[in-house]
């Protein structure tokens, strides 16, 4: 489409530096004057945006995190929503880039970071929290497991391991490597860690690219016996994951996607997928959304060759952390539902996302409907926190980690729960 | 580049007896042997020194964080940097935000090379983030007057992946730059005023 105008006004150039000459032949010296330099419209290269205005395109750029964590008077607990009956409250703050959640059995709260360079443990004694340092240095730690006293953590690079992590937050062992076989790249390098039913690690490997063909160890989900052997690919076709969870009765796997960038305001959205064979592939790079073919790579391909997603999250909506709620606080409707963290478009110019949603299963596994639950970090179209991941505590209240603000909130149900100040 | 950097940083050290971090003196006295490196009026006359004077003051308190905790990894960098605390990042960072902008690199520009670089940056949407006149905003830097060697140093790092931004931005526009592209683009952009 672009080189239509490149050409017309290229003709148009041409067509004025040639017709003097027919008016005036022979002008003399006049003649050899340069041409006006044609100002040609860039066309886009692949994967970048085709916007042509400006003023448009400068509400279309990343949005930066705040680099220390708020001082928890300072976070916008009043300013967020929940449906009746539900309170929030701060489980804790300034934990700068505060990510993936996970809970060990003697209660400590792991914390992971993305852009910087720590896990935390939030320990709880009789209601007062203090925040450990339990590992730094680490390279984009996104992704956390807890299994049978052992802490796993997913690193850019690299999977490694703290044992006995509980009984030693204090003092807390060297992290041990146990696997290694992934490409450094800073493009959706990070990593999220979940523990199967068949007690073995699963991660994403995600695409080092907004839209491209990824090298065969990318675009996929691995999964890695807990001493780091015996990795598989389990499927293919994987954007970027950052947040998978298993069904509590199922045991099938659903796992977010997020969609390429640049491509409209509108398109593609991000995906809620259900894996129910290995091997599956899910559209990465050539089909979005389950129903349409990518302007750039999907060019002799059809949705059809790929599995479709179970539920369409919204455009640009950032899903990430998700978990199924098989806790006991929050009422029957949400017993095996799923709780889905959307960080919020930065790819649009109407921001979207930026909640903690709800999707209710049928019986048959597929998505019968999604709503918000948790709301009000986006404000004026601008995010005043932004979720990351969600993490059912043992009393059957939610965790929600705010990497923006770099906190951590608590939702809990009924009576006897504390009440945040509102 | 690294010999010299060596040099530079026994110099710097050297006229301020070590730790930067020491707490009482003032902030302008703290950051003199930043700028005997990078310039005392914005501009660096050292080849892979970055120029800070126009830089926005949320990009560079970021950087200070990410050289202090190891996360951009220069050696001399992260050296200096220990011992800071976030509201110690936050004043150095509101301080050289102050430093007037770069004068764009002199002499007669290759037309058809600054053409080339312009349309490449118009291109890979680069004037998206740091702006139309790539003044950078927030926690994009400014590109415009920068010292070319230093843009194709750090434009090479985020290809290569060796150099991590405060999100990864910077490696997605890259996977598809050419070496001879980032040539191009560091030209354009250290003369651009």
């Amino acid at each position: 489409m672009t080189p239509r105008y490149s050409l017309s006004s290229c003709l148009l150039t041409a067509l004025l530096a040639v017709s003097p000459v027919y008016a005036q032949p022979a002008a003399a010296p006049e003649a050899s004057k340069p041409i006006p330099p044609v100002q040609p419209v860039p066309s886009t290269v692949p994967g970048r945006p085709d916007i042509p205005n400006a003023e448009v395109a400068k509400q279309l750029s990343n949005v930066a995190p705040l680099p220390f964590g708020a001082p928890a008077d300072q976070l916008p607990t009043p300013q967020l929503k929940l449906p009746k009956g539900f309170n929030i409250e701060v489980y804790a703050s300034g934990i700068a880039n505060a990510r993936s959640l996970r809970i060990g059995d003697k209660g400590t709260v792991f914390v992971s970071n993305r852009l910087l360079d720590k896990v935390y443990a939030v320990v709880d004694r009789n209601g007062k929290r203090e925040v450990k340092v339990i590992a730094s240095g680490m390279d984009r730690p996104n992704g956390l497991v807890f299994d049978r006293g052992t802490l796993y953590i997913a690193e850019g690079t690299r999977i490694s391991k703290l044992e006995n992590i509980e009984d030693n937050l204090d003092n807390p062992p060297k992290p041990v490597v146990i696997y290694s076989d992934f490409l450094n790249h800073q493009s959706h390098g990070w990593k999220f860690m979940g523990l199967g039913p068949d007690n073995k690690l699963y991660v994403n490997v995600g695409a080092p690219c907004n839209i491209c063909e990824p090298p065969e160890t990318n675009g996929q989900l691995r999964r890695i016996d807990l001493d780091g052997s015996g990795a598989e690919v389990v499927v293919r076709g994987v954007r970027n994951s950052v947040g998978f969870d298993w069904h509590p009765v199922s045991k099938e796997l659903y796992f977010t996607d997020n969609g390429r960038d640049w491509l409209s305001e509108d398109l593609p959205e991000d995906e809620l997928n259900r894996v129910t064979k290995t091997g599956q592939h899910f559209g990465f790079p050539y089909c979005h959304q389950g129903n349409f073919t990518d302007r750039e790579m999907g060019w002799g391909r059809s949705c059809d060759e790929f599995e479709k997603p179970v539920a369409l999250l919204g455009p640009h909506a950032g899903v990430l952390g998700m978990r199924f709620y098989s806790g006991k606080m929050f009422p029957a409707k949400y017993r095996n539902a799923a709780f889905i963290a959307r960080h919020g478009s930065w790819n649009r110019t109407k921001k979207i996302g930026g909640d903690i949603i709800v999707a209710y299963l049928n019986k048959d596994g597929s998505v019968k409907s999604w709503e918000p639950f948790l709301t009000g970090f986006l404000q004026n179209n601008a995010y005043i926190g932004r979720p990351v991941d969600v993490q059912v505590m043992k009393d059957g209240s939610l965790l929600v980690s705010d990497d923006h603000a770099g906190a951590i909130y608590r939702v809990t149900y009924g009576g006897g729960a504390k009440v945040a100040a509102r | 580049m690294r010999a010299l950097a060596r040099v530079i940083a026994a110099a710097a050290l050297a006229l301020t007896g070590v730790p930067l971090a020491t707490g009482a003196e003032p902030i302008s006295a703290r950051l003199a042997p930043c700028l005997a490196c990078h310039g005392e009026q914005g501009r660096s006359e050292n080849p892979g020194v970055p120029s800070l004077g126009g830089q926005p003051e949320f990009y560079l308190t970021v950087q200070l964080l990410l050289f202090r905790d190891k996360l951009r990894v220069v050696e001399l960098m992260n050296a200096v940097m220990q011992g800071f605390s976030n509201d110690d990042l936050r004043a150095m960072a509101a301080s050289l935000a102050k430093l007037p902008p770069p004068p764009p690199a002199g002499g007669n520009a290759d037309a058809a090379r600054m053409e080339a670089g312009r349309t490449l940056a118009e291109q890979n949407r680069c004037n998206f983030c740091h702006t139309g006149n790539y003044h950078g905003e927030r926690n994009v830097p400014r590109l415009a007057g920068q010292r070319e060697d230093y843009l194709v140093k750090a434009l090479r790092e985020y290809k290569s992946n060796s150099r991590r931004g405060y999100d990864a931005a910077m490696a997605d526009v890259l996977y598809q730059v050419s070496d001879e592209q980032i040539l191009d683009l560091a030209y354009f952009l250290a003369r651009r005023p």
